[in-house]
């Protein structure tokens, strides 16, 4: 059949998304023997910020500075919504956990302990989040001091203009002025990721550094695309820090982002050394429950593969666009093991007619519904696997979007998730 | 409110009719100014499939309207060819459709003089392998498919070189009245509020649907019927010919390929009123149902929009079904008739796209003859000309010029359908030339900008930023635009969200409300319209020493 070996685990994680990425790191710090498998394609579609809570409630569109304080408001009024299941404490430690390793992986981020941060988006709105990138961390300050501000972009960096960001934010920050610069022997298109790749060397960020320090004319802080490197980002930016002699932040571009590369790199590297048996850029061809604590799960490219026996599945699969869900014109399905998706009655109430509506669309408020284990339930609230756990987007009762809420979800659903399974596996 | 402005004649509707009759009567040399409420083919000229009947599809139930539809379509063929696909078409049945209907086709085409011709079906599932195994009956007819955007833009622009005037988001919102005549129309400009008033001899309304409406602000009654239908387009062309249902009008009855899509139609169901109709989820279902009968394909292919039109048809008492109310145009001379006498106002609706030139030619004879001129009709022989304009609506032009070009730096926005800068410089320049700053709705109607399978998730704010940066753009106005241009985008795709369109429906969400904050952001309508912009950005080049 193939060229591997069956394998053997305690736990397979399926899913390289935020929530499959926090639950294989979680599951080996706790010494689970862990066996992750997912395309990974879809986290540099993330803008690379992490939320926790933006937004509560939604319907009224009230911006949260204290996401623990509309977290307290969500969990009295939502019994079913996740973050209902998961403690302060456990959120807590889901974050120390997951933003530890990315600052000993080399990409630390900033967060405050009790209030959201603030960054500036392409659009020239602003976005509420919670822990930024170290490169953002700047600008949640500049938006408060609006101090005389340049902003930076690049020729052929298609949808990201300092001047439109410049202009829409022109009425409340009366110093803010544009430049566009041409990188050299660039021409052309530019996508952010081989911007991105371009700026790993230090000698065109220190160059790029210096003639926007030429033009400062003044500024107090510059803003400009997040690409500063891939991997080599901390000292790149540090570097043009330097050189500027002012705080520096950069600003998320249109998607597929490098900071969400960033992440996704960033774990796939360093996972592998904590214990994690990574199998990325493969998928699951086949699973099959065996008695209450075994699962066979086929593992491979193509029809090329192998099997894994696991005695747990954490199941991370995503939404519709991570294809952990499918909808064809009548129904909502989980595609691995066709478990209940709770779902409004008929396609009819998917979606809302107007886009912007602030209640959002109730589809996106669909999914697995689950115990407090995180273990996916039928429509009965009875478990369907004593050892199969959902965490992420992939939820029910959570509409991550519009509460920007997305990697609270991810991270605080896996360890919860991981938390629930060890104390299963004994 | 603001000083009168004159013209001959005004023309109240910027659909097909409205910019063919100023056309007509700009080449009679008659001066004329068309208003709209919206953009050009706003209406039902906006919403249909961009059929040019051969009129074999109505020859059972309106045999005048078959010859009509025959005879203009030829001529059309001659006139406009760069506005058309000579596709042809196809008629066919499958198991379980009406024997009578099928066995007497030919003979009620041939007694409307329409050309059709039977086919062997094995032949014809050659010429359209997507046709389904189960048929029983084909015949060839001369349908062809027309580019109404194309078609309008090119009326309104020749006019406009021969004299007449647009104006855009111009609604009518009353009639000064004296004795039956119509001394000067009101208008309000509905990006501004401002009203103005506009002195004719002789108005139109060309309002297709709102023909009822307008004519009540001037006392006049027109017994309007609303009827809907929506249309669906798939992401690939699915056929090469026009392929119609042998039986009875009913729907989802014809498949009509548009350049490099396919679309699927349509409904016909009763609407209270012309406004604010949307595809619904049941009609969506059905007319893929009836479809899937003749080709199969249509049950499993990827849809990228649904839409629809009000179609505009003025009632008769005894018609029960909406598809029998006579398709053939409503000519109404309001100074004549016993009650609600208004000497010079004349109305124009009902009708198809494919007469469009006729009722163009025989509404501009009646404002003629109001007129005192005895100026001939043009428009039956000289042929449309291509305008710049128009041009960019043209499937694969935009890419094609592009490649021919190939220039690095012209950088593409929109890149499911390859529509570079200088697409969007050359709708600027054109809008900017009618005294508007071009916004995104006004550009995507020019053009295939957001008409692809990312629907606008990345191009939108791709040409946001491109505006910006042309100094055609300033202020928030970015924020309105994205929400505008999204929110009317997302009325074609909701009816459509399952498999991956729902998952490109999610990164659009994600991208514009997860990252961007649009729903939380209140647009300010400020400035909207007045900006002039300034420069183009200057570049600075990076010192390398």
């Amino acid at each position: 059949m193939s060229k591997h070996r069956d394998i053997t685990c305690q736990l397979l994680v399926i899913g390289a998304g935020m929530a499959g990425m926090a639950a294989s790191l979680f599951a080996a710090r706790r010494g689970i023997d862990t066996v992750q498998v997912g395309l990974g394609g879809t986290i540099p579609f993330a803008s690379g910020l992490l939320d926790l809570l933006g937004v509560y409630p939604v319907p009224a569109g009230q911006i949260l500075t204290d996401p623990w304080e509309g977290m307290a408001r969500l969990r009295r009024v939502s019994p079913a919504h996740p973050y209902t299941r998961i403690g302060n404490q456990d959120m807590q430690a889901a974050w120390r956990q997951c933003l530890g390793f990315l600052a000993e992986a080399g990409q630390p981020y900033v967060s405050q302990a009790e209030r959201n941060m603030q960054v500036i988006t392409p659009v020239g709105t602003v976005k509420t989040t919670y822990a930024v990138p170290h490169t953002m961390a700047a600008a949640d300050d500049a938006l408060v001091r609006r101090p005389p501000c340049l902003l930076v972009d690049f020729a052929g960096l298609k949808g990201f203009s300092a001047r439109q960001i410049a202009a829409t934010l022109g009425a409340s920050w009366p110093d803010l002025r544009a430049v566009r610069l041409a990188v050299p022997r660039m021409q052309g298109e530019l996508q952010p990721e081989r911007l991105g790749r371009f700026l790993e060397n230090g000698e065109h960020c220190r160059q790029i550094a210096a003639t926007i320090h030429r033009r400062l004319d003044g500024a107090r802080a510059v803003g400009l695309p997040a690409v500063v490197g891939v991997h080599r980002t901390r000292p790149n930016f540090e570097a043009m820090q330097q050189i500027l002699g002012v705080p520096l932040f950069e600003i998320p571009t249109l998607l597929p982002s490098v900071p969400g590369l960033r992440l996704r790199e960033t774990f796939e590297q360093h996972l592998p050394r904590l214990g994690v048996r990574a199998w990325y850029q493969h998928r699951v061809t086949a699973v099959e429950a065996r008695r209450a604590n075994e699962f066979r799960i086929g593992i491979g490219r193509d029809a090329d593969g192998f099997r894994a026996r696991t005695q747990a599945v954490i199941l991370a699969t995503g939404r519709f666009f991570g294809k952990g869900l499918h909808a064809d014109r009548t129904a909502i399905r989980e595609t691995l093991f066709d478990l209940p998706v709770d779902q409004p009655p008929q396609r009819d109430e998917w979606h809302h007619k107007d886009l912007l509506h602030p209640a959002g669309h109730a589809i996106n408020r669909a999914g697995l519904a689950v115990d407090d284990c995180f273990r996916p339930v039928d429509v009965n609230g009875r478990r369907v696997y004593a050892r199969l756990f959902a965490a992420g987007s992939i939820l029910a009762h959570q509409d991550w979007v519009r509460e920007k809420s997305g990697s609270g979800l991810a991270i605080g659903s896996a360890y919860a998730a991981v938390r629930a399974c060890e104390r299963l596996l004994g | 409110m603001k000083l009168s402005m004159k013209t001959e004649v005004l023309i109240i509707g910027g659909g097909v009719t409205g910019t063919g009759l100023a056309r007509d009567l700009a080449l009679r040399g008659i001066a004329c100014t068309v208003i709209e409420k919206k953009d050009i083919n706003a209406g039902a000229s906006g919403g249909n499939h961009g059929l040019l009947h051969s009129g074999a599809r109505y020859v059972a139930s309106d045999p005048a309207a078959a010859t009509e539809c025959r005879a203009e379509g030829e001529l059309l063929k001659q006139l406009a060819p760069h506005c058309i696909e000579d596709t042809g078409g196809l008629f066919v049945a499958v198991a379980g459709d009406e024997e009578n209907y099928i066995a007497d086709f030919p003979g009620i085409c041939a007694r409307s003089g329409i050309p059709v011709q039977m086919l062997d079906k094995e032949i014809a599932r050659e010429m359209e392998p997507t046709l389904s195994n189960r048929l029983i009956a084909a015949y060839q007819v001369e349908d062809a498919t027309i580019d109404p955007f194309k078609l309008s833009l090119d009326n309104m622009a020749h006019a406009e070189a021969h004299g007449a005037r647009l104006l855009r988001f111009t609604a009518v919102v009353g009639f000064d009245l004296a004795n039956h005549r119509i001394r000067r129309v009101t208008v309000k400009n509905q990006t501004t509020g401002e009203k103005t008033t506009i002195e004719a001899d002789v108005v139109v309304n060309a309002s297709g649907a709102w023909a009822g409406e307008v004519a009540a602000l001037a006392g006049a009654r027109i017994p309007m019927v609303y009827s809907k239908g929506s249309l669906l387009v798939t992401s690939e062309r699915i056929s090469r010919r026009v392929i119609n249902r042998l039986r009875p009008p009913t729907d989802g009855d014809i498949l009509v390929p548009g350049g490099t899509v396919s679309i699927l139609g349509t409904t016909s169901e009763r609407s209270a009123s012309p406004d604010v109709i949307y595809p619904k989820i049941h009609e969506v279902d059905h007319i893929i149902e009836q479809g899937a009968a003749m080709v199969p394909v249509l049950a499993s292919t990827r849809y990228i929009r649904a839409y629809c039109g009000v179609r505009p048809l003025v009632s008769c008492e005894d018609a029960c079904d909406d598809r029998s109310v006579s398709r053939g145009f409503a000519l109404i001379d309001h100074g004549r008739g016993e009650a609600d006498i208004v000497e010079n106002l004349i109305t124009i609706t009902g009708g198809k796209l494919t007469t469009y030139r006729l009722m163009a030619e025989k509404t501009a004879d009646l404002v003629c003859r109001l007129l005192g001129s005895t100026a001939p009709c043009r428009t039956r022989t000289e042929p449309l000309p291509n305008m710049v304009a128009a041009r960019w609506t043209e499937p694969g032009l935009a890419p094609r010029t592009w490649m021919e070009r190939g220039r690095p730096d012209d950088l593409l926005l929109c890149e499911c359908e390859m529509v570079p800068q200088a697409v969007v410089d050359d709708l600027v320049q054109t809008l900017n030339d009618h005294g508007d700053t071009p916004g995104l709705k006004a550009i995507g109607l020019r053009s295939r900008i957001g008409k692809g399978p990312c629907q606008g998730t990345f191009c939108s704010q791709r040409v946001a930023a491109y505006l910006y940066d042309q100094g055609v753009w300033h202020a928030d106005r970015g924020i309105f635009e994205l929400q505008a241009f999204l929110k009317e985008r997302w009325r074609g795709q909701e009816p459509l969200l399952w498999d991956i369109s729902l998952a490109q429906a999610e990164l659009l969400e994600a991208t514009h409300c997860g990252v961007f904050g649009l729903e939380l952001t209140p647009s300010s309508s400020a400035d909207r319209a007045c900006g002039r912009g300034g420069p183009a950005v200057e570049i600075q080049h990076v010192e390398t020493s």
